[in-house]
């Protein structure tokens, strides 16, 4: 190795290379013995991974680029609401990553666990359970119609769930939307309590720390949860009906329980996070869970590495801050440029008036287009994905090599 | 009972559904072809609408045209300049974004298409921006005939008519909906073009083997069903005399709903499902479900995959468990 390449890329075996080389590869194993240790226990990995992230993460905002953007209490703010996301990526990730399922109506799932919850602890329903069995309740109720929905629909083929599960995620919305007695319709359901916890007390409103910190652990369990089920039979009875149907059926797999069993799981991850998200908001409407919000989440999944669980977690946090610090700080910089605008003839372009803000959704599309032709396997792909996702192209080539004389 | 509110409404629902059947077809036809949902198709026929905004901009047209010919001189014109974009677009799209990704596993194009959904929205959204935007109605939407039903009395049950109205809009666009569906059906099944489009559709290799060239075929396709969205964004446009970036999005889950039901790949089936669904959605408001009527649409689509997936004329094509 040359001396330029030792200096531009980590030594073999350094913890942080390890870090990375385990993002990349999802659940494979990697040969560099801490990585091969981390590799036996995921658990464990799950945990102090998730541990230094969460205490690094506050002390960004002290960082050069990132100290003008905002006050701390409004990064961890930040933090928080992604954690939302992140939950959701992970979720969905069970369903597209590895049952390879399109579901196109997930934000139906986060919408009945939020309203699960203002249903449970709200003055508008006289109910007040604590937080924690809520989560637990929000999930299985958002599992419960997951399978509901699933048990008829998928035993159709993948893209007729797709348009199923689009359909049921505007349905949702407008039953919420429609039924003013019992979800008091547009105006949503107010003053949701806040979670407590026995010694802290009540989380309250103004600081953004303990929701900061419960949503990190409850990612952490989601996640080793999510793991174990990965590497087990379930799990490998996923994937196996994700790259091919028909022989996984002729192995004994009940396809239509395995597929069922991917939606309710993620229909739950989801309902875990409309619980979190409505206790910080303090309210539901139904206007915050509409196609845009499935939309996002697939972009995310699709963008960290569909079927591994850490990239799609990356990816939903990346996405997010990029939504919503970002896309700020672009027009502030951008704005702060001075480049005057550009009138020539019929054609006036003003950078500084663009708002950014406006053109995410734009920046979603041509990401996923860009990342389905050029790069399936998304940016932190697991190792099984890509060469599924490229065994055919490679098939080809081969042949044609066989071919030639 | 009153009988000219039913007919009243059924003429409506005619309307709706000739646009919904425009859409559906072109769903129809690439999902028999390629086996895609087409889920940009939506904003395909969303984008129709605009360019016949900006046409009539450019033209400078302000409303209502009330010279004959000038009028169906600009009809002309409109329906022409609106198809020819949008088939152009569809061709591009097709090119662009799924011709790469046609030996890809299923779920890749799929993704590609929302993607593109997307930008398409975005897009028009840059252009003009997220307002409701008026396009002038060149056919006076007041104009028509208006006639009564005879008052009659069966047995007790008292059946009152109401006087209809039968504006001119809604009979152009109805019968030029009819026509559009009839010149594809011989299209496809009547000249060498559409048998190309056949055997792809049955079996691509084979049909290469046999000396069709499947790209142009597959484009075509493309251009056919984006023409036939464009032409119901212009039929929108002047029926409603406006335009938003995100009707798509609905028109579009209707019209794959009405594709559905009529039986995916059969293109009779697909303008049989854009009327039905129409009439769904026509009688529902009349009955004061309108807030629900796009909920009940979506829990037709979800039964009808649930217990007759292949449609109401469809073939065996919802295989496998």
């Amino acid at each position: 190795m040359s001396p330029l390449r030792s200096l531009l890329f980590w030594r073999s075996g350094s913890p942080f290379r390890v870090a990375v080389a385990r993002l990349r590869a999802g659940s494979q194993p990697v040969t560099t013995p801490t990585a091969r240790f981390f590799g036996r226990h995921q658990s464990l990995s799950v945990i102090v991974g998730m541990s230094i992230v969460t205490a690094i993460l506050p002390f960004v905002i002290l960082l050069p680029p990132f100290t003008g953007f905002g006050t701390q209490g409004d990064f961890i703010d930040g933090y928080a609401q992604a954690g939302v996301w992140v939950l959701l990526a992970i979720g969905l990730n069970v369903v597209v990553g590895l049952a390879g399922l399109l579901d196109l109506g997930y934000a139906a799932f986060f919408a009945i666990g939020a309203y699960t919850y203002a249903y449970g602890a709200s003055p508008f329903s006289h109910n007040h359970i604590p937080f924690w069995p809520m989560l637990l309740i929000g999930a299985a109720v958002a599992a419960t119609f997951g399978l509901l929905l699933g048990a008829p629909t998928l035993r159709l083929r993948g893209d007729y769930l797709a348009i199923v599960t689009l359909g049921f995620g505007e349905i949702v919305p407008v039953v919420f939307n429609n039924s003013d007695q019992y979800t008091n319709g547009t105006n949503g359901i107010t003053a949701l309590y806040q979670p407590s916890l026995p010694i802290y007390g009540s989380f309250g409103f103004g600081n953004p720390m303990p929701y900061y910190l419960s949503v990190a652990a409850i990612i952490a369990v989601a996640m080793i949860l999510l793991y174990r089920l990965q590497d087990s039979r379930l799990g490998r009875a996923w994937m196996a009906v994700r790259e091919d149907e028909l022989a996984a059926a002729s192995m004994g797999i009940n396809t239509v329980t395995t597929k069922l069993l991917a939606f309710a799981i993620g229909a739950s991850t989801s309902g875990l996070a409309g619980v979190y998200l409505s206790s910080k908001l303090a309210i539901v409407s139904p206007t915050q869970f509409g196609f845009t919000v499935s939309f996002t989440v697939l972009a995310m999944v699709v963008l960290g590495g569909m079927g591994n669980i850490w990239g799609v977690a990356a990816g939903a946090f990346i996405i997010y801050e990029i939504q919503s610090q970002g896309l700020k700080q672009l027009n502030q910089f951008v704005g702060g440029l001075g480049i005057p605008p550009i009138h020539l003839g019929p054609i006036n372009f003003d950078l500084t008036a663009i708002n950014f803000l406006d053109y995410q959704y734009l920046l979603y599309g041509l990401a996923l287009v860009g990342m389905m032709l050029l790069r399936p396997e998304g940016l932190f792909p697991s190792r099984r994905r890509r060469a599924e996702l490229h065994d055919i192209e490679d098939a080809v080539d081969a042949n044609q090599e066989l071919v030639q004389p | 009972m009153d009988a000219g509110i039913l007919i009243q409404q059924g003429l409506n629902g005619l309307t709706i559904g000739a646009m919904y059947a425009l859409i559906a077809l072109g769903y129809t036809m690439v999902y028999g072809i390629i086996e895609l949902i087409n889920f940009a198709h939506g904003d395909v026929f969303m984008v129709g609408s605009f360019v016949t905004l900006w046409l009539l901009a450019t033209l400078g047209v302000q409303g209502a045209i009330n010279n004959p010919i000038l009028l169906v001189l600009l009809l002309i014109v409109m329906f022409a300049f609106s198809m020819t974009v949008m088939g152009l677009v569809g061709v591009l799209i097709e090119r662009f974004a799924y011709r790469p990704l046609r030996r890809a596993p299923r779920l890749a194009p799929l993704i590609t298409a929302i993607g593109v959904s997307f930008i398409l929205q975005n897009v028009i959204q840059a252009l003009y921006s997220t307002a409701d935007f008026n396009i002038p109605q060149v056919i006076d939407p007041q104009a028509g005939v208006s006639f009564t039903m005879p008052t009659f009395n069966v047995g007790g049950f008292a059946v009152t008519s109401s006087e209809v109205t039968a504006s001119y809009v809604h009979v152009f666009i109805i019968a030029l909906a009819i026509a559009m569906i009839i010149t594809l059906q011989l299209f496809v099944h009547r000249t060498r073009l559409g048998r190309a489009m056949r055997s792809t559709a049955i079996d691509r290799d084979a049909a290469q083997l046999m000396g069709v060239d499947i790209n142009t075929t597959i484009a075509l396709t493309f251009f056919i069903g984006s023409a036939l969205a464009g032409a119901a964004g212009v039929g929108w446009a002047l029926n409603y005399g406006h335009t938003k970036f995100d009707i798509g999005f609905q028109a579009g889950l209707k019209s794959f709903t009405a594709a559905v039901l009529g039986g995916i790949g059969n293109t009779t089936g697909a303008a049989l499902g854009g009327f039905l669904i129409a009439f769904v959605e026509v009688f529902s408001s009349q009955l004061g479900y309108s807030r629900w009527s796009e909920a009940i649409v979506f829990a037709i689509l979800i039964m009808v995959l649930v217990f007759k997936p292949t449609g109401i004329l469809g073939q065996q094509l919802a295989e496998r468990a």
